[in-house]
């Protein structure tokens, strides 16, 4: 019954957003170009150096390419979080509660960006590109963890979403907050975790699991030992990462709509 | 003159009303700057590129963090919104011309960006990494400079704005300027680490007018006289062709009853 209803609502979003065609096509079009933007500023790095925290270029696009392709799913089903203050400050999302469905489902299936699958083809090449141009173990295993990996990074990235936006439950003014952590932690995904110091390792790597979204995974992909001494086990876990993940931002949704008492307009 | 100098005013006075989102967009910003840091820290850690060393790159980045928001890079909305949804007749009416109009109230912005959004990203930076401060002579320069750039923005953001009276949903239009400012100024990597064929082509768009010839001055790479000629170019040039389209546009607007 309820999947029937959340199939006509998107359904309805993705016709509406269809129906300014010219703008449709660009927007898709502005998307690949943003996620193959960050391409071009890898390669012009790469450029001028020939490593980066002991990672070659093309093993850099490869981390790049698997966070590219996880965000613009995980953009494409949750970037609609980001309207939530909006929802909350003007009152819509006490609508939301009155309606016989999960409030956070509501809030993914309000307007599925469609425009945004721009991003994900984008970072679909940018992987195919990456991995034939590395020295990849080819088995089973990693065949099956090229397709788990980025999918378990969207998951995670949806966590985080979700995580950052419950926020603005208790903070009105905290969407800018957010986008510190969603945004930060895909600028942060896209580049081995070797670059960054001890403070935002911690912070983005592990308190936010951003780690497992590209960087140990492609560690596994390489047959690469960890240079920060983790274990090599770590790069076949990211499933369990993202479920774990899921759950978390399950729990704080749930504790955050609960304090909900709406903003009186 | 008067009228456009009070619009300024309004226009600092519009902005400074939100303490809170400061504070945070504050935040936002270091995080970010902290997180572009990492990676051309690492980048120039064997050796400088391009005469850019880690005292350069932490200015750069900084400098950056904080003029993105004093200048704009990506396209704001407002006169968009009111294009489609009809009030941008009560503007045209008013007896002001548009363009200049909305152009004092940016600059009113700007002041009161200078103030919030510049000087903490730089103070930052300054503190807590090496920085490259340039000669006394050149920080005349620089404000002029950064005047040009944000000219050039809001040129570029008026045209952007204005497309709005043919196509009614412009969003494919902002996101790909966006998209393209943020590669072409020079924001996320300096414009000189592109090949050499690459850089007269960059050199001749718009977008390292809006950021990347700041920092230029600001780190007195080269003389900055071509820098600022090449400024002044396109502030003039997007300036008159906003005005041209704007011309055009009310010719085709059409006032419905009601």
């Amino acid at each position: 019954m309820a999947e029937r209803v959340y199939a006509k609502l998107v359904g309805a979003r993705l016709r509406g957003q269809m129906s300014y065609r010219t703008s449709f096509v660009l927007q898709c079009v502005a998307q690949a170009v943003a996620q193959l933007t960050e391409l071009v500023i890898i390669l012009v790095l790469f450029s001028r150096i020939s490593a980066l925290g002991g990672f070659s270029v093309h093993e850099v696009v490869l981390m790049y390419a698997i966070a590219g392709t996880a965000f613009g799913i995980a953009d494409m089903v949750a970037g609609q979080l980001d309207e939530l203050p909006t929802y909350i400050r003007t009152g819509t999302f006490d609508v939301l509660l009155l309606r016989p469905l999960g409030t956070l489902a509501q809030m993914m299936a309000s307007d599925l960006h469609l425009r945004k699958i721009g991003r994900v083809v984008g970072g679909v090449a940018a992987l195919a590109y990456a991995l034939s141009h590395n020295d990849i173990a080819w088995s089973p295993f990693t065949a099956l963890l090229v397709v788990v990996a980025p999918i378990s990074g969207a998951v995670i990235f949806a966590a985080i979403w979700v995580v950052a936006n419950a926020v603005c439950f208790w903070v009105v003014d905290g969407q800018e907050l957010a986008n510190t952590v969603t945004y930060g932690s895909n600028a942060f995904t896209s580049y081995p975790t070797t670059v960054y110091g001890p403070w935002l390792r911690r912070f983005f790597a592990f308190v936010i699991p951003g780690a497992f979204v590209a960087y140990y995974p492609s560690l596994a992909l390489l047959d690469r030992p960890d240079p920060l001494g983790g274990p090599a086990l770590l790069g076949w876990i990211s499933p369990l990462v993202a479920a774990a993940a899921a759950v978390v931002a399950g729990l704080v949704w749930r504790t955050a709509v609960r304090h909900y008492r709406g903003t009186g307009s | 003159m008067r009228a456009y100098a009070r619009l300024a005013l309004a226009g600092f006075r519009r902005y400074s009303t939100y303490r809170q989102a400061m504070v945070a967009g504050m935040a936002t910003n270091v995080v970010f700057g902290l997180l572009r840091m990492a990676v051309l820290a690492v980048a120039v850690a064997p050796g400088p590129i391009v005469g850019y060393d880690i005292a350069t790159v932490a200015t750069y980045v900084w400098l950056g963090q904080g003029l993105m928001s004093v200048v704009v890079l990506y396209a704001d909305k407002h006169l968009a919104e009111r294009i489609r949804n009809g009030d941008v007749v009560v503007d045209l009416y008013r007896p002001w011309h548009l363009q200049r109009a909305l152009f004092a109230d940016d600059l009113g912005r700007t002041g009161y960006a200078v103030l919030v959004r510049l000087v903490p990203p730089v103070a930052f930076g300054a503190l807590f990494f090496p920085f490259r401060w340039p000669d006394v002579s050149a920080v005349p320069l620089f404000v002029v400079s950064t005047l040009l750039a944000v000219t050039v923005s809001f040129g570029m953001r008026f045209m952007v704005n204005a497309i709005t009276f043919w196509l009614l949903d412009n969003r494919g239009v902002h996101s790909l300027y966006t998209v393209t400012t943020w590669l072409l100024c020079g924001l996320s990597v300096p414009l000189t680490f592109f090949p050499d064929w690459a850089k007269p082509i960059l050199w001749s768009t718009p977008f390292p007018a809006m950021l990347q010839a700041p920092i230029d001055v600001f780190l007195e790479h080269g003389s900055p006289w071509p820098i600022l000629a090449n400024q002044a170019f396109w502030a003039v040039t997007v300036f008159v062709a906003g005005h041209v389209l704007l011309g055009r546009a009310v010719h085709k607007v059409v006032v419905q009853g009601g």
